[in-house]
């Protein structure tokens, strides 16, 4: 307990943050690895969001697509028209690489959002828990419990099955994205809640919230001014680490067919369009959605272990 | 003179760090005989568990004896193979630990844990092995010791179980017991006791101790001979009342000065100033010279005296006077 | 310890009763059961005799009640895809199912605890670095990813493996099937039982390197070393033995999810087991399918975890003793 920095006295908020920030910065230049983990998120982030403006096709504008372009190898003209694809084509003709562009906005657009469910429900169910005790928390937690018992795949998979019975056919693919961030934002609250509920049952009896509570202020006040900032550390923590997760199991989801539809293709819709042509030796259509997929999920999560040891070193 | 069972000549610990290389064990040297109890004193940090963690070869790497010499009966041991050195401990040589709820493993029975050392360096069968093991329970005092031994750890209380952890040290029947703070972590009136037992032990069997403590009133109870370390280096070696009553080496005097102990009356305590340096930032010359009001420009100067430079008892350029001498010259 | 176990066992059953619960409200509200099972052509007549043998016109709970005691029977009712009784496909696809994740987690836990060993023994080692910064890729790298590598390169590029299906199996006592007993069964096992073992074999092995390199640094460790004892006795006696108790939890769930797993395996390799059944119930909203595969796959998560509980209590001494002078529980 030398130089931690102290989470429960607030000191002055400003001088605070700049120490913490340069902190952060100062062990971040020291991590050759988070700082190159860093750029490839950054990168294809950028390159997903602007895919309109990067990608040199539009590959799902049937006016622009040529059949006869169909199984272009990489960077190889053509034979019938003389097109050359940087990364190649797939059986209609579309550019791989404009296709992973727009998949990958698909891919990191639910994986955003998911996470972003995930988190507010789980910092909501578990501050609530945490606060008021009692039969709420029990029933939070007891649910968390049951929950937990099962993959958290397997519970996306089931809530995808639901949300599909319930939809009807003609809207099925429309829905499709919408239900995935369900699926996955749902699957994936109770880590979040039982860190927050953790850090909220510390934090409540503390003399700064006893203070706060003695003086009048409203539970919710209390909840959001000063038990929140202490326990935004450890769920960004675990935000970057779902972000992968997320990724990861929208591409599976997706993979196995129960995910983003062939209309709308995210990397896992396209590495399972891909594969079909892996025995035929259209090796591109599968190689570089894949790769893709492998460098996202890779930075996220090293950029994730990285900001674990940064931010919080008690989470090991 | 008989050869001691313990020699430790000139020994130098090492750690290199990035910042340069840190000398927690600087040219110690002391002698401990059989049946004798040499008590190591200092501040945490002074290198005391250090010097033991050297002698019984283990250190944790990057530390590592860089020079001098430990003399096991006569025998040098800092430099004979780890598989070597692994035969003479618990043979040769035992460890007392500190903390006796960390000390045995939780998940084996007590009997387990003596008689796998037993069957690890006596030429016996498993069922002398467990006779030992219950023979070695009931020297140390554990009350029937047949029927516990196999019980698990967490069954004993905390002094019982550091009667056990010396059971287990001491079951091969080793020459030398290294004992770490043994009386630090456990209460009071159970201190006395294991202070006890150890000294019973210490003379029936006539094993050589090191007791490494920082606790003045066990060193008075227990030790022959008392050494005090400051800042990795020896300050002062000596028969315990001599050292207790009459310390020469400034240091020793202010520890004596700080530490209330019986029989001394009722007396002002005072303390040192300064604190002990880190290692990364040694003074040059004596390290005790920026606390020392005896300080002269030979401290600053020369080189670190040794005990051995100074007449054998204090490191010191400017000990002070001792009593026998001042009685001499009453006389 | 009798009271520990009654209290998990009723634990067991409150999650299945949970579980139950969601399994009936999706068989009762998720599309009209009777719309899926009868045809285009029915009458009012058809549809209220239906109503009438499902039990629909009962009180809902009453319904689940019926639906519980159905279940525990093995009735599922009828696939609405298949028309055949749910419980029987679901009997003919287990046994292959079963099959990939026993090889998977035994693949899992043995490679797992020795390669966590391995890298917490010799953590220095370039051996033991190398596979660690394997492993943090192999964490990243999605389940079926690895299955689509491992078929390019051992079906496509070298030919040696089957890239889908569980070879010829052999029938046992006219309810099981096994591909354990013919050379192409064996083959077909190969490359499925690696996709889902390694993810698993990942985690096992971190874990088992944290816990042990955890374990390594106690004193009681330290202790040992001090007594003389050989290395051996000391990494394989004192540290695995306190190694393997906190890993027994964890390493329990692994192993149940592995069941969970075998889905994306299943797609992956065409493996006819439970899991590419219960994918294509989604696909095609097969809703008795789907909550009869949830009821399965409860029981036996349930019962791994229960399994694991008890065996943790076995395994550790501190938690036998009922009287342990206040000392947790």
């Amino acid at each position: 307990m030398t130089d931690a920095r102290p989470a429960s006295v607030p000191p002055p908020p400003g001088r605070l943050r700049r120490a913490w920030q340069s902190d952060f910065l100062w062990s971040f230049r020291r991590a050759p690895v988070a700082m190159v983990s860093f750029l490839v998120v950054t990168v294809l982030v950028l390159a997903a969001v602007f895919a309109p403006l990067v990608a040199p096709h539009d590959p799902f504008n049937p006016a622009t697509l040529n059949l006869m372009n169909g199984f272009t190898p990489p960077g190889q003209p053509n034979a019938f028209t003389g097109e050359s694809f940087w990364l190649g084509t797939d059986d209609q003709g579309r550019d791989v690489f404009s296709t992973i562009l727009y998949g990958m906005r698909i891919s990191l657009f639910v994986g955003f959002s998911a996470v972003l469910l995930a988190m507010v429900l789980g910092v909501l169910l578990g501050l609530l828990a945490g606060y008021l005790g009692g039969w709420t928390e029990t029933v939070i937690m007891r649910v968390a419990d049951v929950q937990l018992t099962f993959p958290a795949i397997l519970v996306a998979m089931l809530i995808f099955g639901i949300a599909k019975g319930i939809t009807p056919p003609e809207y099925r693919d429309q829905m499709a994205i919408w239900v995935l961030i369900l699926a996955i934002g749902l699957s994936d609250w109770v880590q979040f809640a039982r860190v927050v509920r953790g850090a909220t049952l510390v934090e409540k009896n503390k003399e700064y919230v006893q203070a706060a509570r003695l003086v009048g202020r409203s539970p919710f006040a209390i909840m959001t001014r000063h038990i929140l900032p202490n326990v935004l550390n450890p769920v960004l923590v675990i935000a970057t680490i779902s972000l992968a997760l997320a990724i990861i199991a929208e591409a599976t989801l997706s993979f196995l067919g129960v995910g983003a539809p062939p209309t709308k293709p995210s990397l896992g819709t396209l590495i399972r369009i891909g594969q079909e042509f892996m025995f035929s030796g259209e090796w591109w259509i599968l190689f570089f959605p894949a790769l893709t997929l492998l460098a996202l999920a890779l930075s996220i999560n090293l950029l994730g272990d990285w900001l674990r040891d940064a931010l919080n070193p008690r989470l090991r | 003179m008989t050869t001691p069972v313990l020699s430790v000549r000139d020994l130098v610990v090492e750690i290199p760090t990035r910042r340069g290389v840190l000398r927690p064990v600087d040219r110690v040297s002391f002698d401990i005989a059989a049946g004798e109890i040499l008590g190591v004193v200092g501040e945490s940090g002074a290198g005391k568990s250090m010097t033991g963690n050297a002698v019984i070869g283990l250190l944790d790497p990057p530390a590592r004896i860089a020079r001098g010499e430990v003399l096991l009966s006569g025998q040098p041991i800092q430099n004979i193979g780890r598989e070597a050195l692994r035969r003479l401990r618990g043979k040769r040589m035992g460890m007392i630990f500190q903390d006796p709820l960390t000390s045995l493993n939780p998940l084996l029975t007590v009997g387990e844990q003596l008689t796998e050392t037993i069957l690890e360096h006596m030429p016996v069968g498993n069922a002398e092995a467990r006779r030992r093991a219950i023979a070695a329970l009931e020297e140390v005092g554990i009350p029937a010791a047949a029927a516990r031994i196999d019980s698990y750890p967490h069954e004993f209380s905390g002094g019982m179980r550091q009667r056990v952890v010396i059971a287990l040290a001491l079951c091969a029947e080793p020459d030398l017991v290294i004992a770490d703070e043994p009386t630090t972590a456990l209460d009071v009136s159970v201190q006395a006791q294991i202070v006890a037992l150890l000294k019973r032990l210490c003379r029936e069997r006539g094993v050589a101790v090191m007791l490494v403590t920082h606790d003045m009133g066990v060193i008075a109870e227990a030790a022959d001979r008392v050494a005090v370390m400051y800042a990795g280096r020896l300050a002062e070696i000596g028969p315990v009342r001599e050292v207790l009553t009459a310390a020469r080496h400034p240091y020793t005097a202010g520890l004596m000065a700080s530490t209330p102990l019986a029989g001394h009356g009722r007396r002002r305590l005072r303390q040192i100033p300064g604190a002990m340096p880190r290692l990364g930032a040694l003074p040059p010359g004596c390290a005790f010279h920026p606390r020392c009001d005896r300080a002269e420009a030979r401290c600053r100067q020369d080189p670190t005296p040794r005990v051995e430079d100074c007449g054998g008892r204090a490191a010191c350029w400017f000990p002070l006077a001792a009593p026998a001498d001042r009685q001499e010259a009453g006389a | 310890m009798l009271a520990y176990v009654i209290r998990r066992v009723a634990q067991s059953v409150l999650v299945l009763f949970v579980v139950g619960l969601v399994a009936f409200a999706m068989f009762r509200f998720v599309g009209d059961p009777v719309d899926n099972m009868l045809g285009q052509e029915r009458t009012q007549a058809d549809i209220e005799r239906l109503r009438e043998t499902l039990g629909l016109d009962q009180p809902f709970p009453v319904q689940y009640w019926r639906f519980l005691g159905q279940a525990a029977q093995g009735n599922f009712g009828l696939s609405y895809r298949q028309g055949r009784p749910v419980a029987d496909i679901l009997m003919e696809r287990l046994p292959a199912t079963l099959e990939l994740a026993f090889v998977s987690g035994l693949l899992a836990l043995v490679g797992g605890i020795a390669l966590g060993i391995f890298t917490a023994i010799r953590r220095r080692g370039a051996a033991a670095n190398a596979i660690m910064t394997l492993s943090l890729i192999g964490v990243s790298l999605p389940t079926f990813l690895i299955g689509i590598l491992l078929i390019y390169l051992f079906s496509v590029e070298l030919g040696w493996l089957p890239s889908f299906g569980r070879g010829e199996v052999t029938g046992l006592g006219g309810w099981w099937t096994t591909g354990f007993l013919t050379q192409s069964g064996l083959k077909a096992l190969i490359l499925p039982a690696i996709t889902l073992g390694l993810y698993q074999m990942t985690l096992i092995m971190r874990l088992v390197r944290t816990e042990m390199l955890e374990v390594l640094r106690t004193d009681y460790i330290r202790f040992a070393r001090a007594r003389g004892l050989r290395d051996r006795a000391i990494n394989f006696h004192h540290a695995l033995k306190n190694t393997l108790v906190p890993v027994i939890t964890i390493t329990g769930l692994q192993l149940g999810s592995i069941i969970a797993f075998a889905i994306i395996t299943e797609t992956v390799f065409q493996w006819p087991g439970v899991g590419l059944l219960f994918i294509n119930a989604i696909q095609f909203v097969d809703i008795p399918v789907m909550a009869a595969y949830l009821m399965l796959i409860s029981v036996m998560f349930v019962g791994i975890n229960l399994i694991v509980d008890l065996l943790y209590f076995a395994i550790d001494p501190r938690l036998r003793v009922d009287r342990t002078a206040g000392r947790g529980t």
